[in-house]
């Protein structure tokens, strides 16, 4: 398998990676990260740009910094460092799950945090994780730095709001509040499979009832997407069995239109969302305190 | 066309290549190194595993331009001076492969791991060669071997 012939440049600064898009259609441009996704795209012919414009040598754009109010993390920073960093698993399990979920050690290596979330496979866990956490993504442009949401971010399948000739350069991860118990389920046929369905939770628990629940799908729809229907089900309800069953079915009613594809019907990946939100809000209540 | 300066399997390297090749074609074509294989081109199969500058990555998702001032270790790298490294031993004994194909990636992914962790539990040996599918052997067999190799390595008799 061979990609279409493409011109190759490698900038060592954003200054320059912005003066190559400047001088460049477009649309016959592809930013490359990890090439996880890329790749494949390229070696099947899915796309064919003129150039290919490596953002890996550019400097700055990979690390993780600590803050009082969480993480700083370049875009261009490897889902193994994620994995092999004692702070994120420490600090930010929840993130931290939800990076040794995403593929196999290899696809880890190379592949970065910045082109999952530009990806915005509706079936990848950082999508996912970003609404968890309300992350923030800084982007640069030759008109200078933007910041968008999390909840702004993820517009339908394999597209964001970022625009072309932008460069995402940095994720803002705040630290979620003291005492937030966390949950994570995804189910897929082999480990390191793009999930069939995946549900990510985070509750706390004031005076005997939950405060602030979340409920993120990813898997369920055309994006990753909260469940606000669910969570106002459990917000100052007690932690408890019967709470949670009436929030799994209140997921299933929001969860309108599923993918349906051979690895799932949509009844099926419908049914997935109730149990897994379920089984996640479950295990965040049982962190909280 | 590029000019790559790398290293490879040890040695000093020059070669050219399209801007648009993968390392794998690189590898294959302009080095002759066949013994990295082509299953899939998508990331999926693993038969291209080679160490990039220390990492296992699959060298079909990787742009041969990149290889520029790298470190590329591939399976034919493995054996020194005729003499099969501990785990191509291993896979002989423990009839570890049938047809082959998957072989190379599973020693390269295999080394690497041993080279994080030479205790690695069965679990932790799954988890890191998930990348690597194999249609004939049912899997079993590559854990056995690779678990027997990281025991001689500790010095502990299979
Ligand atoms: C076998 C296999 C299994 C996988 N399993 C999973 C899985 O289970 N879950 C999962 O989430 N993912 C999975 N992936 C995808 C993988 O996580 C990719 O690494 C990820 O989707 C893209 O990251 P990347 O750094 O490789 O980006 P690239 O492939 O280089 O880029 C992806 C896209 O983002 C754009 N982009 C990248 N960086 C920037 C930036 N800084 N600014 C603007 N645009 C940018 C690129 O132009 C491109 O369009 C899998 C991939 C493979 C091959
Ligand atoms: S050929 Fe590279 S993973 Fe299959
Ligand atoms: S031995 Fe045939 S695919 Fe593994």
């Amino acid at each position: 398998m061979k990609p279409a012939p493409f011109e190759y440049a490698a900038p060592k600064t954003i200054a320059e990676a912005l003066d190559i898009l400047g001088q460049n259609d477009l649309d016959e441009v592809k930013l490359m990260a990890g090439g996880q996704s890329l790749m494949p795209l390229l070696n099947m012919r899915l796309a064919r740009p003129s150039l290919v414009l490596d953002l890996n040598h550019v400097e700055g754009l990979d690390g993780i910094r600590e803050e009082s109010s969480g993480l700083r993390v370049g875009a261009m920073t490897t889902k193994r460092v994620l994995e092999d960093s004692d702070l994120v698993r420490s600090q930010y399990p929840l993130l931290w799950e939800s990076t040794v979920a995403i593929g196999h050690a290899p696809i880890r290596n190379r592949g970065t945090v910045g082109g999952s979330m530009v990806q915005a496979d509706p079936a990848s866990e950082y999508p996912a994780a970003a609404l968890a956490f309300d992350m923030e993504f800084v982007v640069m442009s030759s008109a200078g730095e933007r910041v968008i949401q999390a909840e702004d971010f993820f517009v339908t399948y394999l597209t964001t709001s970022i625009e072309p000739g932008e460069i995402l350069t940095e994720i803002r991860i705040p630290r979620l509040p003291p005492g937030t118990g966390w949950g994570f389920q995804e189910l897929a046929r082999r480990h390191g499979d793009f999930a069939i369905v995946g549900a990510l939770a985070t509750v706390r628990v004031e005076s005997g009832l939950c405060c602030d629940p979340r409920i993120v799908l990813f898997g369920a729809a055309d994006r990753a997407i909260r469940v606000p229907a669910g969570e106002a089900c459990l917000e100052g309800a007690p932690p408890s069995e019967a709470s949670l069953t009436v929030m799994g079915d209140a997921v299933f009613d929001a969860v309108e239109d599923p993918l349906s594809d051979v690895h799932a019907s949509a009844e099926y990946r419908r049914d997935l969302a109730r149990v897994l939100s379920k089984r996640a809000m479950s295990e965040a209540m049982s962190r909280a305190s | 066309m590029r000019h790559i300066r790398a290293t490879v399997d040890g040695e000093a390297t020059e070669f050219l290549c399209d801007e648009g090749s993968t390392l794998l074609d690189a590898l294959r074509d302009s080095l002759q190194k066949t013994g990295t294989k082509e299953g899939c081109g998508t990331g999926d199969c693993g038969a291209c595993s080679v160490i990039f500058d220390g990492r296992l990555v699959c060298a079909c998702l990787v742009l041969a331009a990149e290889a520029e001032g790298a470190t590329v270790e591939t399976v034919e790298g493995i054996s020194k001076e005729g003499v099969l490294h501990p785990l191509q031993r291993h896979f002989l004994e423990d009839a570890a492969l049938q047809c082959g194909i998957c072989t190379p990636g599973f020693l390269v992914a295999a080394k690497n791991l041993l080279e994080r962790n030479v205790d690695p539990s069965e679990e932790e040996v799954r988890f890191w060669l998930a990348g690597n599918l194999c249609r004939c052997t049912g899997y079993d067999k590559i854990i056995r071997a690779v678990l027997n190799t990281a025991a001689e390595l500790r010095g502990e008799s299979s």
